[in-house]
């Protein structure tokens, strides 16, 4: 067999290879096309029907009243805030994760893991009967005299906060996790051999080494808080509206999809401009698996 | 021999026509859940009974139903439950058919819970609850007292919408109950300020004003009468007053184009009988909207009580104008959402 012909029996085994690779993921492909691509482009197109059927911008122009925008940068504050929390919070708890014995380790995944599996319904509610007036959290601040009169804990801003908090908190915890697992203590004892102080190996050598999972951790968790709706529905008493709030209303008090459609658009090209905008100053893609 | 074959085509017809009658049937919308088991004892099982049909059933969850199947042209119900003020949008868009007054009878049931294309069939109210642990000698007696911060200090709730709170402020700041309509909205939010910082929650679902007096988290609270007396049963320190209750009903109507339309309004006016009406509340925390039921002697006087739509209760009461809040929902839903988050 001459070295052309082999060559060319190869490129057609690869172009083979290739089409049944392509059928063996078609199954999946045709799925995301009939329940993602399909409902996404009805939505889209929905957004500019009004009830006749006929081309609309007023689902948009509605959006320019206070109570959308409010909500829209309620939604934003809330969120930023909650990822904020979660990266000062769960930056610590991954590091003692990747440090400590494997058994605390273990102990400490558990920890983690276990509201993870829980129903985010359930863990939302417990919320309210720990926060709440005579709930559990203020009647013993009261017991040990800490208090006086019970404080706001829930149906605002700050229950709410404390409630995503806890939800976000294993999708900061976990990337960043694995990304301190993969640092090469080497590294680090190098620093240190060197002369660099603890502080100093740790914010030169082992901090950068984590970004990425920092980043992954922050774009989750920042991305999944932009479209909450259970837990600022329960613990928001009402006051923070979110913009999947907003939506769900339009649909309820206006029995308008258009209206509500619109909204779903503005909120996944919101959500789409952050990605790429991260993507193009961290390259996250990188990260969170892509080539 | 002619005498023979005869009864044996009578008995032929007779075999043909049986099926006939049988297949009779109409398809019924409503709410679904316990809501609707009351219905189909009170209501549907009785009159498949006696009008010798089949009732089918189906689950709605709001006009955009009604718009689709009109729309499409495929009809399905016969007869489909909704909200008043759904009924009034139906209407106006034509998605519904008229009723024939010679078979829909409605005297007994108020002007303002009907028109030529629908009926209420059931009265709710939004009432004053509270809570008797903090409230023990003076009780709330209408809406100027959820406004009386002096008097009944504590934390209170509303429902997170507009309907009610604009009544319930314009009561509180001196209108008469019976002349709120047209609403004087800039009043009514100008009054809600004052409410706005005591207000620990704005409920957004009945079973969440339920849990906010359930859990003491709350003193005073304006929800469903069904909501806090389910409650109350089950032990919750709370009472309630039908004192100024805002009276609300659902409705029957017949969507555009309904298969089997004839049928449907004689099961209609089967099932909005005094009789028919007064067997609802035994089965479910809502008052007949027929006033003519509590003259049928199925409601006792200890069960009146409790419904608002008994003649006692409707005496300090006021039925809230769903034909105002259908034009100007929107506008002032807005007004609200921007109102509460400020």
């Amino acid at each position: 067999m001459t070295e052309a012909a082999n060559s060319a029996a190869l490129a057609a085994a690869e172009r083979r290879e290739a089409r049944g690779l392509f059928l063996l993921c078609s199954p999946a492909v045709l799925m995301i096309a009939v329940v993602v691509f399909l409902p996404i482009g009805w939505l889209f197109a929905l957004s500019f029907l009004n009830e006749q059927g006929g081309f609309t911008l007023d689902h948009y122009a509605r959006m320019l009243h206070p109570a959308y925008t409010r909500s829209f940068q309620t939604t934003f504050e809330l969120s930023f805030l909650v990822t904020a929390i979660c990266a000062a919070l769960g930056y610590p708890l991954a590091y003692l994760m990747s440090q400590t014995s494997t058994v605390w380790r273990a102990l400490i995944f558990v920890c983690v893991l276990f509201p993870f599996w829980t129903s985010l319904l359930v863990r939302t509610y417990a919320w309210l009967v720990l926060l709440q007036r005579r709930g559990v959290v203020n009647v013993w601040l009261q017991d040990i005299g800490l208090i006086e009169a019970p404080l706001r804990l829930v149906h605002n801003f700050t229950g709410t906060a404390i409630g995503m908090t806890q939800i976000m908190l294993p999708f900061m915890v976990l990337p960043l996790y694995a990304a301190m697992a993969a640092v090469d203590r080497d590294y680090v004892k190098a620093a240190a051999s060197l002369g660099a102080s603890p502080l100093k190996s740790f914010w030169q050598v082992f901090f950068p080494l984590t970004l990425p999972g920092l980043l992954a951790g922050t774009v989750l968790v920042f991305v999944l808080c932009l479209g909450f709706y259970v837990t600022p529905a329960v613990l928001g008493g009402g006051r923070v509206l979110m913009w999947s709030m907003s939506i769900e209303r339009s649909v309820a008090v206006y029995s308008d999809w258009g209206a509500a459609s619109a909204l779903g658009v503005v909120l996944l090209v919101v959500t789409l401009a952050i990605l790429w905008i991260m993507n193009r100053l961290f390259g996250v893609e990188r990260f969170i698996g892509g080539r | 021999m002619s005498g023979k074959s005869g009864a044996f085509v009578a008995v032929a017809v007779g075999l043909l026509a049986l099926p006939a009658a049988a297949q009779q049937s109409i398809t019924v919308s409503s709410w679904g859940g316990a809501y609707q088991d009351a219905q189909r004892k009170a209501w549907f099982e009785p009159a498949a009974k006696d009008l010798g049909i089949t009732i089918k059933e189906d689950t709605t969850s709001g006009v955009a139903d009604v718009r689709a199947q009109v729309k499409s042209g495929r009809v399905t119900w016969d007869l489909v439950q909704q909200g008043t003020n759904g009924c009034i949008l139906l209407e106006r868009e034509g998605n519904l058919e008229k009723l024939d007054p010679a078979v829909v009878k409605t005297d007994g049931i108020p002007a303002d819970m009907k028109s030529d294309y629908w009926v209420a069939n059931l009265v709710y109210s939004n009432v004053i609850a509270w809570n008797t642990k903090t409230y023990k000698d003076k009780k709330p007696q209408g809406w100027a007292d959820m406004y009386n911060f002096k008097d009944f200090p504590g934390g209170r709730s509303m429902r997170r919408s507009p309907m009610y709170n604009l009544e319930a402020a314009l009561i509180a700041d001196g209108v008469d109950p019976q002349k709120l309509y047209p609403l004087d909205v800039d009043r009514a939010f100008k009054k809600m300020r004052e409410l706005k910082p005591h207000i620990v929650a704005w409920w957004p679902s009945g079973a969440a004003s339920a849990q906010l007096i359930n859990d003491g988290e709350i003193d005073m609270i304006g929800l469903w009468n069904g909501r806090v007396q389910a409650v109350m049963k089950e032990g919750a320190k709370a009472d309630l007053t039908f004192n100024q209750q805002m009276i609300l009903a659902d409705c029957w109507a017949i969507p555009k184009g309904a298969p089997n339309k004839a049928l449907a309004m004689k099961a209609m006016a089967h099932m909005l009988t005094p009789e028919a009406q007064a067997r609802l509340p035994l089965h479910i925390n809502y008052g007949p909207a027929n006033a003519k039921a509590y003259e049928t002697g199925i409601i006792s006087p200890e069960l009146a009580k409790g419904l608002p739509s008994s003649p006692e209760n409707l005496k300090t009461s006021f039925t809230l104008d769903v034909k105002w809040w259908a034009d100007n929902l929107d506008a002032v839903t807005k007004r609200f959402d921007q109102f509460i988050q400020e």
